[in-house]
């Protein structure tokens, strides 16, 4: 029967070309502003790592102050002091560990053609390929050996390879940075996580950066921070140096813990290194030492602004007006069908049968309104991309995936049906006598 | 087979209360052709509607078949509608966007049969009212006279025991009219138990039993009374 269904609600559709356009119109409108919200938020809270996102950490230890607590004592600061860091990082605990911090850089391109122009820039630990898993088009990171010894080596980006070298194969050829000379060893294949996860306290959305160079070395060359630093005392007369060893928090330290021992352990070694940091007169505070895997830590970090979840309930809100007009037309259509469903009646379909008919064409109304829901969803994306065109973050978040497609079918297909529910049962409740005498 | 004790029906709005039928008794055996005729609001489509399962009755006892209609569900219901009970209405009531093999179709798909089996069906009926050259025309294609005789095939494709035909001629010229009533003595011939609501007296001859409605009741079951009340 469902095949006869399906013809019926064709001929249904075909026969009031007008009323079934206004249904699938109201449907596609609420679908199109709901689904535009619905893809930014599924964009801003997707997992960004799933292979691994439950064994990367994010180490915090709370350096604060006393008196003065972070986040009002609800939990440690975010990120680290350079002491820790370099602390956590010479002990070597975890299998994998990456300490970092943003630090944008001037490029010096070779010739005299081209300006000098900044780039974004990564002070990374040899590991953080491998634990986040950056994708290689030419060469690879830098082992161990390099991050004690501050060697000038770089991995550039696909698109600053491209622009620098045409595309080809750099690994090898120099790379002058801030007066500087880097070698290449690496460059990125093509690297874009919707989320920045690794690094949450710098604009999370932005792309990831063109440039990765050892963490000791850019101590060494005393590159500076570019990102967020946040302190709780002012810091010492003694230029750099003073900045290192101050309480002032600017690095982000990261852990790969493949077993719960393996967390386990790492949280016993934190507390160990907490109490040796107390006897030597830092760490005021409690203990409170967290690791959170990457999905923790967007929560912890809210990724998901509140803004958004208030223009998702509005968009949501919208989607329920526009079911309410197809409500409305629904049943204008079924009370101007009183005469089919009558004589259907006394031919012998049951209410149930009735009932199941139209809530077929009221499931292929719903279809067509999701396809044309996803063109209205591709619409409004358009136009939050041109809104913020400015913000090079927004290309991230305004692309309609297919499990976002898929979403929007469904969710129109849904929506119809429960429009529908009320109109048909109404169909069903016509006496089929009433109306087969008209003339 | 068809047996009415004291039916009753009552419509009630807010503030008038009609009684269409009132103590209604009859009783109609196995191929039998009968007529019912009366003057207008007297209650003739009521009943028809009663004996087709198309309403339900306020009071008093239905049985068909020997089965008490009013302890049926609605599913029970509309498979006694569709197996047993076959409609021709006065305004024929075809669907106008299906051709004429889909709308002889309708019944046949509620009842389950295979492809195979209602093809069979559809054209032995088509045949039998003599359009199966017309399948493929939609009911506005064909004249009144030939909208009624699919509709008589749509009711006989099942192969229901009653035929229920209100006015079946009321819209149609007294040739086709005789066509039409040609056609269901031809029916009732082959054991069908045709129940035939007229207001036309000369139509109603062509029964074999008449029955006369006044007031909800049935007064008297000879024709020649009926024929004589009404003129």
């Amino acid at each position: 029967m469902f095949r006869y269904y399906l013809k019926l609600g064709l001929l249904s559709i075909r026969a009031n070309p007008a009323l079934s356009s206004l249904m699938v119109a109201a449907i596609a409108i609420g679908i199109g502003a709901c689904m535009t919200i619905v893809t930014v938020q599924h964009l801003m809270s997707g997992n960004p790592i799933p292979e691994k996102s439950s064994i990367l950490y994010h180490v915090n230890i709370d350096s604060w102050s006393d008196a003065n607590p972070y986040a009002n004592g609800s939990r440690p600061p975010d990120q680290l002091t350079y002491t820790d860091s370099r602390n956590l990082l010479a002990e070597e605990k975890a299998p994998r560990q990456v300490a970092m911090f943003k630090s944008n850089r001037i490029i010096q391109p070779e010739g005299d053609d081209e300006l000098p122009f900044e780039a974004d820039g990564r002070a990374t630990s040899g590991d953080f390929f491998a634990m986040f898993n950056a994708p290689f088009q030419y060469g690879g990171g830098w082992d161990k050996s390099v991050d004690l010894s501050e060697e000038r080596v770089i991995v550039i980006s696909d698109a600053l390879n491209e622009r620098l070298f045409g595309g080809e194969d750099s690994t090898g050829r120099s790379l002058r940075v801030n007066d500087n000379d880097f070698r290449i060893v690496g460059v990125l294949a093509e690297w874009s996580p919707v989320i920045k996860f690794y690094d949450l306290n710098n604009n999370p959305f932005e792309g990831v950066e063109d440039l990765y160079f050892p963490f000791s070395t850019a101590i060494a060359l005393e590159f500076g921070s570019s990102g967020n630093t946040n302190c709780w005392k002012p810091v010492e007369e003694g230029g750099r140096q003073a900045f290192l060893n101050s309480e002032c928090i600017w690095t982000q330290f990261w852990v790969e813990l493949p077993t719960a021992a393996d967390k386990s352990e790492y949280l016993n070694f934190l507390e160990a290194y907490v109490e040796q940091q107390k006897a030597l007169g830092r760490f005021p505070r409690p203990i409170d030492n967290r690791l959170s895997d990457v999905e923790e830590w967007m929560i912890v970090q809210q990724i998901m602004e509140d803004d958004v979840t208030v223009l998702l309930g509005l968009a949501v809100l919208f989607l329920i007006v526009c079911l309410l007009n197809t409500i409305g037309l629904l049943l204008a259509k079924v009370m101007r069908r009183a005469k089919d469903i009558s004589l259907r009646r006394a031919l012998g379909a049951s209410k149930a049968t009735l009932f199941a008919q139209y809530i077929v064409e009221a499931g292929m109304i719903g279809m067509a309104g999701g396809i044309a829901g996803i063109g209205t969803t591709w619409l409004g994306l358009l136009g939050l991309r041109n809104l913020y065109a400015e913000f090079d973050f927004i290309n991230n978040l305004t692309s309609l995936d297919w499990s976002m497609t898929g979403l929007a079918i469904a969710l129109a297909i849904v929506s119809a049906l429960a429009a529908a529910l009320y109109p048909t049962w109404r169909a069903c409740q016509v006496t089929p006598a009433s109306q087969l005498r008209i003339q | 087979m068809l047996k009415m004790t004291n039916v009753s029906k009552v419509y009630r709005t807010n503030t008038v209360e009609t009684h269409a039928l009132r103590e209604f008794s009859l009783s109609v055996d196995e191929g039998e052709f009968v007529s019912v005729t009366g003057p207008s609001g007297s209650g003739k489509t009521t009943f028809l509607n009663i004996a087709g399962l198309l309403e339900e009755l306020t009071g008093g006892v239905y049985e068909l078949d020997g089965r008490d209609i009013s302890k049926l569900n609605d599913r029970e219901r509309s498979k006694v509608r569709n197996e047993k009970i076959g409609f021709i209405f006065q305004s024929f009531n075809l669907i106008p966007e299906l051709d004429i093999f889909d709308n002889v179709d309708v019944p046949l798909r509620y009842r389950g049969f295979d492809k195979a089996e209602r093809r069979r069906r559809i054209e032995e009926s088509l045949e039998m009212v003599g359009l199966a050259s017309r399948m493929k025309h939609l009911p506005p294609q064909l004249s009144g006279g030939q909208q009624q005789r699919v509709a008589i095939a749509r009711a006989l494709a099942g192969n229901p025991r009653f035929l229920l035909a209100d006015e079946p001629t009321g819209n149609l010229d007294s040739n086709m009219a005789n066509s039409v009533l040609d056609l269901l003595g031809e029916i009732n011939e082959q054991g069908v138990t045709i129940i035939m609501v007229t207001h036309e007296l000369s139509l109603a001859d062509r029964a074999k039993r008449n029955i006369f409605v006044r007031d909800g009741k049935v007064s008297d079951a000879s024709p020649d009374f009926a024929i004589a009340a009404n003129s």
